[in-house]
C-alpha cells in the first residue's frame, strides 16, 4: 500500500516490486524487466535534468538580478518571465553555427558532447531519495569525480580546437586549474568517507541518519569542497577559464547556437552534482524532518548550496591564474591533508 | 623568453587585445606579446575614436566649442565645459558672478562623482566582480537626475558657458544634492565592504602595476595617478583656479603607486568631493549666473593655457586667439591620453590578467584619448 506521507523512493519501490510480480506473472524474462526498470528511471531522469537546467539558469538569472538591484527577465510567460530560460534555448536552436575557418571540426564538433555526456553520467548515482537511485555502485563518489574529470578534457578541445587565442588560453587554463582543484575536492570528501568506511552513497547518507557530518570535525571538509568545487565548475572566483574581462568568453568564445547551449547546460548540471554531493555527503542526503518526503529535503539542502554558489558569483572579483595554482597548491591542498590527519585522530579517538 | 627556448622552436603569441574587447574600455588595441600569459612586450594602438577635435575646434566659434568639449571625455563632461571656459574668460578679463561660480564648482564635484563611480563599477568588471557595478550606476543615476534637472542632458551637458553658467538651478536641485550626499556618504562604505577590502580583489591589485614617484613625474602622469604614486598634485590647489581656494578639503594620496592604491585614492576622492559640495551649497547666494558678455565673443590677440583638475588629471587647454570669432588652434591635453603612456612601460612582465587590472586602474576614457 501507498500512503500519502511516504515519499517518491517509496513509490518507485512500490512500483518496481509490483512490477517485479507482474513480470513474474506473464513470465518475462529478467533482462527485459531490468532493462525497462532502468529505462523508466534513465527517462526520468533526463526529464528532471532538463528541468534542472532551466530552473538553474532562471534561478541564476533572477539571484543576480536581485542581487544587483534588477528583476531580471519580468515578461517573457507572464509571470516573471518564468519561461525566459525556454525562449533562450529556441533562440539558441535556431542560430546560425558557426565553425570558425581554421577550427579542427570534428574535435570543435564532440567537445560539447563531451562535456555533457559525463555530467549526465554524474547524475546516475546521485541518491535522491531511499531506492530513488539510478546505481547504488560500490565506487559511487567515485564514478562522479573520474566522469567529471572528463571535463577538463573536453574545455581543452573545445580551446584547443577553435583556432583562437583567446579560447586556447581559456583552454590551458582550465586544464591547470581543474586538474589541480580535483585533487584538494577529492580529498576533501576522503574525510567523509574514511568515517563511513563506504564509497557507496546510500551507506554514506545512512551514516547520517543521526548527525550530519557538517556538525562533526568533517566541516572543515566541507569547506574545503565548497571551495574546490567552485573550482571545479568554474564558477567565480574561480572563473578563470572563461574570464570574461579578460578572455573575452574564453575556451568558448568561437561557439555559437547549440553547442555553446551545450557548455551552457552542463555548466549548471555541474553545479547541481557538485551541490547534490555536498548534500549528500556533508547534508545528510535525503535524511530530514520526518513529515517531509526525502526528495524534497535532498533538493531543498542542495539548492541551498547552489544559491551558495550563486552568491558567491555574484559577490567575488575573480582570481589571477597563478595566484589560483598558489591557492589551490600551496593552500587548499596541505589544508585537505591536514583534514584527513584530524579525522584519522578523530576516528581512532571516538571508535 | 629565453634563448634556450628559441632555439627549441617555441614562438612568442602575438594577441591582439582589442579594439573590440570587453575591458578595453571602449576601442584601445592593444598589440601584445605573450609567453604563455606572460607578457614579453605590450603596444597600445589608439585611434580608433579619432574624431579631429582639435581641427573642427578651429572652425567653430568659442562658444560652440563648449558644446564640443562635453565628447572628450564624455562621462565628466562638466569638467571638460570647465577648461573650455576658463581660457576664453582669461583672455577677455571677464569676471564670472560668485554664483555662477559656486555652481560650476558643484557640478564639477559632482561630476567628478559621478566619473569616479563609472570607474569604481567598471574596475569591479575588470578584476571579475559585475555586482559592484550595478551600486555605482544606481548612486549615478542620482547624479544625472540632478544634471537632467539643471541642464536636461544627461551625458553631454554644455551647460557652462563662457561667464557663467546657461541657466540658474531649479528649485528642487539644492534639497536634492543635499539628499545626495547624505545618502552617498553610507554608501562608500558600503563599496568598501563590497570590493575594496575583499581579499581576492586586494590580492589582485595590491603590488600590481607599481609606478614610483620619479616614474609617475617623468612620464607627467597627473590626477589620482599620480597621487596615488605619493605625489600631492592637485591643480584645484597648486594652481588653484575658480573659488576652489574657499573650500577645506584634502587630496587623498597613495604610498606604493599599485593598483590598489589608485583606486583607494578615487573612493577617498569621492568623500572630498562630497565635502566641497556641502561647502559650495553653504556658500550659495542669489545673484547673476552670468557676466555681462558681449553676444559675438572675440577674445583680443593672444595665447593661453588654461586647465583643470578633471576626474582623470590634468585637462588642460591651450588656445590662441587671432581675435576672431573662431579659435586660431584649440590644443588639448587630455589627462587619459597622457597617462596612458606609461601603460607600455608597466604589461611588461605582467600576466594578462593584469593588463585589464592595469589598464582598468589607470581609468582611461577612449573620448579623451583619441579626441
Amino acid at each position: 500500500m501507498i500512503y500519502a506521507s511516504q515519499s517518491l523512493g517509496d513509490l518507485w519501490e512500490w512500483a518496481l516490486n509490483q512490477f517485479a510480480v507482474f513480470c513474474g506473472w506473464l513470465g518475462i524474462p529478467e533482462v527485459i524487466r531490468y532493462t525497462v526498470e532502468k529505462g523508466a528511471y534513465a527517462i526520468g531522469l533526463l526529464v528532471f535534468i532538463s528541468l534542472t537546467a532551466l530552473v538553474l539558469i532562471y534561478m541564476e538569472r533572477k539571484v543576480s538580478a536581485h542581487m544587483q538591484l534588477r528583476y531580471g527577465p519580468m515578461w517573457t510567460g507572464g509571470w516573471h518571465g518564468w519561461s525566459q530560460t525556454i525562449a533562450d534555448m529556441i533562440k539558441l536552436l535556431l542560430k546560425e553555427d558557426v565553425i570558425p575557418d581554421k577550427a579542427d571540426r570534428w574535435v570543435h564538433r564532440i567537445a560539447p558532447i563531451v562535456i555533457f555526456v559525463p555530467s549526465l553520467i554524474g547524475f546516475l548515482v546521485i541518491p535522491f531519495d531511499k531506492y530513488l537511485i539510478g546505481a547504488d555502485l560500490n565506487v559511487g563518489i567515485l564514478i562522479i569525480f573520474g566522469f567529471s574529470s572528463i571535463a577538463v578534457l573536453s574545455i581543452f578541445m573545445g580551446g584547443w580546437a577553435s583556432n583562437n587565442k583567446y579560447t586556447l588560453l581559456g583552454g590551458l587554463r582550465s586544464a591547470a586549474q581543474m586538474i589541480s582543484y580535483e585533487l584538494p575536492l577529492v580529498l576533501s570528501v576522503l574525510g567523509v568517507i574514511m568515517t563511513v568506511g563506504s564509497l557507496k552513497m546510500s551507506d554514506i547518507v545512512n551514516a547520517q541518519k543521526d548527525v550530519w557530518f557538517l556538525f562533526t570535525p568533517n566541516f572543515l571538509g566541507f569547506i574545503i569542497y565548497i571551495i574546490a568545487g567552485t573550482a571545479e565548475v568554474n564558477r567565480t572566483p574561480f572563473d578563470i577559464p572563461e574570464a570574461e574581462s579578460e578572455l573575452v568568453s574564453g575556451y568558448n568564445t568561437e561557439y555559437s547556437g547549440l553547442k555553446y547551449g551545450f557548455f551552457m547546460l552542463s555548466e549548471f548540471t555541474n553545479t547541481f552534482i557538485i551541490s547534490a554531493i555536498a548534500a549528500t555527503f556533508f547534508l545528510g542526503g535525503w535524511n530530514g524532518p520526518s513529515w517531509l518526503p526525502g526528495i524534497v529535503s535532498f533538493l531543498a539542502k542542495t539548492y541551498l548550496i547552489v544559491f551558495l554558489l550563486m552568491w558567491f558569483r555574484w559577490t567575488f572579483p575573480r582570481f589571477r591564474v597563478d595566484r589560483l595554482m598558489d591557492f589551490g597548491w600551496k593552500f587548499l591542498l596541505p589544508l585537505s591533508f591536514f583534514n584527513i590527519l584530524m579525522i584519522a585522530v578523530w576516528i581512532l579517538v571516538t571508535k | 623568453m629565453t634563448d634556450e627556448l628559441k632555439n627549441t622552436g617555441f614562438e612568442e603569441m602575438t594577441l591582439n587585445m582589442g579594439p573590440q574587447h570587453p575591458s578595453t574600455h571602449g576601442v584601445l588595441h592593444l598589440l601584445l606579446k605573450m609567453d604563455g600569459e606572460v607578457i614579453t612586450d605590450a603596444r597600445p594602438d589608439i585611434g580608433y575614436l579619432h574624431r579631429g577635435m582639435e581641427k573642427i575646434a578651429e572652425k567653430r566659434t568659442w562658444g560652440a566649442n563648449i558644446a564640443l568639449s562635453d565628447r572628450w571625455d564624455y562621462i565628466a563632461s562638466m569638467s571638460n565645459n570647465f577648461a573650455a571656459v576658463l581660457g576664453p574668460e582669461k583672455l577677455m578679463n571677464i569676471a564670472v558672478p560668485k554664483r555662477a561660480e559656486y555652481i560650476r564648482v558643484i557640478m564639477a564635484e559632482l561630476n567628478r562623482i559621478a566619473s569616479h563611480l563609472i570607474f569604481f563599477g567598471t574596475y569591479g568588471i575588470d578584476i571579475g566582480a559585475f555586482t559592484p557595478f550595478f551600486y555605482a550606476f544606481r548612486e549615478r543615476e542620482m547624479i544625472l537626475d540632478l544634471f537632467e534637472s539643471v541642464c536636461g542632458a544627461r551625458l553631454t551637458y554644455n551647460y557652462f558657458r563662457i561667464g557663467g553658467v546657461s541657466a540658474d538651478l531649479p528649485e528642487e536641485f539644492i534639497p536634492g544634492v543635499k539628499a545626495f550626499i547624505k545618502y552617498f556618504r553610507p554608501k562608500l562604505k558600503e563599496y568598501d565592504t563590497l570590493l575594496s577590502t575583499n581579499p581576492i580583489f586586494m590580492d589582485r591589485t595590491v603590488g600590481v602595476g607599481g609606478i614610483s614617484k620619479e616614474e609617475a613625474i617623468d612620464w607627467a602622469m597627473s590626477g589620482p595617478n599620480i597621487r596615488a604614486s605619493g605625489v600631492n598634485f592637485d591643480i584645484r590647489k597648486d594652481d588653484t583656479y575658480s573659488v576652489y581656494n574657499e573650500f577645506d578639503f584634502n587630496i587623498p594620496t597613495g604610498k606604493n603607486g599599485d593598483c590598489w592604491d589608485r583606486y583607494m585614492v578615487r573612493m577617498n576622492e569621492m568623500n572630498e568631493s562630497a565635502r566641497i559640495i556641502e561647502q559650495a551649497v553653504e556658500k550659495l547666494e542669489p545673484g547673476d549666473i552670468m557676466a555681462k558678455v558681449a553676444k559675438v565673443i572675440r577674445p583680443p590677440v593672444g595665447e593661453i593655457y588654461t586647465h583643470v583638475e578633471a576626474p582623470k588629471g590634468e585637462l588642460g587647454v591651450y588656445c590662441i586667439s587671432d581675435g576672431s570669432t573662431m579659435p586660431y588652434r584649440y590644443k588639448v591635453r587630455g589627462p587619459s591620453f597622457v597617462n596612458l603612456a606609461i601603460l607600455q612601460k608597466m604589461l611588461k612582465g605582467l600576466k594578462i590578467a593584469d593588463v585589464v587590472a592595469v589598464l582598468g586602474s589607470i581609468d582611461i576614457v577612449l573620448g579623451e584619448v583619441d579626441r
